[in-house]
């Protein structure tokens, strides 16, 4: 294994720690932590991708990724709160 | 493949190491941390660290171009997005009833919340004990 292999196999451990929290979590607030967490830690391994393959794909997909994974966050927020999505 | 002696290649490497060292801390606290606001704790910090480390690694290993200016940006939003996330996942959790660990010692936001209330509904309140 070349030194980024294991650095992708260490950020892939950390989430599956996540998956594992968002399997066990014994409320819905666990899970909304959990999912928002995979998100980021999906943005760093994109940032990963990017220096094994050099190339400038990666990193719009992380961009992307980014955003959405903030709005998916505040959208599982606000349905918690047990709020309309309008107001 | 990877030319250790060069010195930017190390610099760049040794920020990778370092934001994954993070991501895994903070995934550790995540699993570990008893209690949904511990956890939000944990995570927020660590991870946040740790993918900004990342993307530095990204900024040293290509330089200012067209890479290095995308990682700069995602740090951006990544700054400004995942707090308030945080914030907004916190309020609900707390609104929604989920309770803190046993070995909490103090809720200011549940405290600041009945004095709220108790100002609102006047006088026959629980807090209209004022003079």
């Amino acid at each position: 294994m070349s030194p980024l292999e294991m650095l992708m196999a260490g950020l892939l451990v950390a989430a599956a720690l996540c998956l594992f929290r968002a399997w066990r979590g014994p409320t819905p607030a666990d899970r909304t932590v959990s999912v928002d967490l995979l998100g980021i830690l999906m943005v760093g391994f994109c940032a990963l991708l990017t220096v094994q393959t050099g190339k400038d794909l990666y990193m719009i997909v992380g961009l992307a990724w980014s955003l959405l994974s903030f709005v998916g966050s505040l959208t599982l927020a606000k349905h918690l709160e047990g709020r309309r999505f309008d107001d | 493949m990877i030319d250790f002696a060069e010195p930017r290649e190390l610099a760049a490497y040794v920020l990778l190491a370092l934001g994954l060292a993070f991501d895994l801390l903070g995934c550790i606290g995540l699993v570990r941390l008893p209690d949904v606001y511990n956890r939000l704790q944990a995570g927020t910090k660590c991870v946040t660290l740790g993918t900004f480390l990342l993307l530095l690694g990204v900024v040293v290993r290509f330089g200012f171009g067209a890479m290095g200016w995308k990682a700069l940006l995602c740090i951006w939003f990544i700054a400004m997005t995942s707090p308030t996330a945080a914030h907004a996942i916190a309020r609900a959790a707390h609104r929604s009833g989920v309770p803190l660990a046993e070995r909490s010692v103090l809720d200011r936001y549940r405290e600041d919340g009945e004095a709220r209330d108790g100002a609102a509904s006047g006088p026959a309140g629980h807090a209209g004990a004022t003079p």
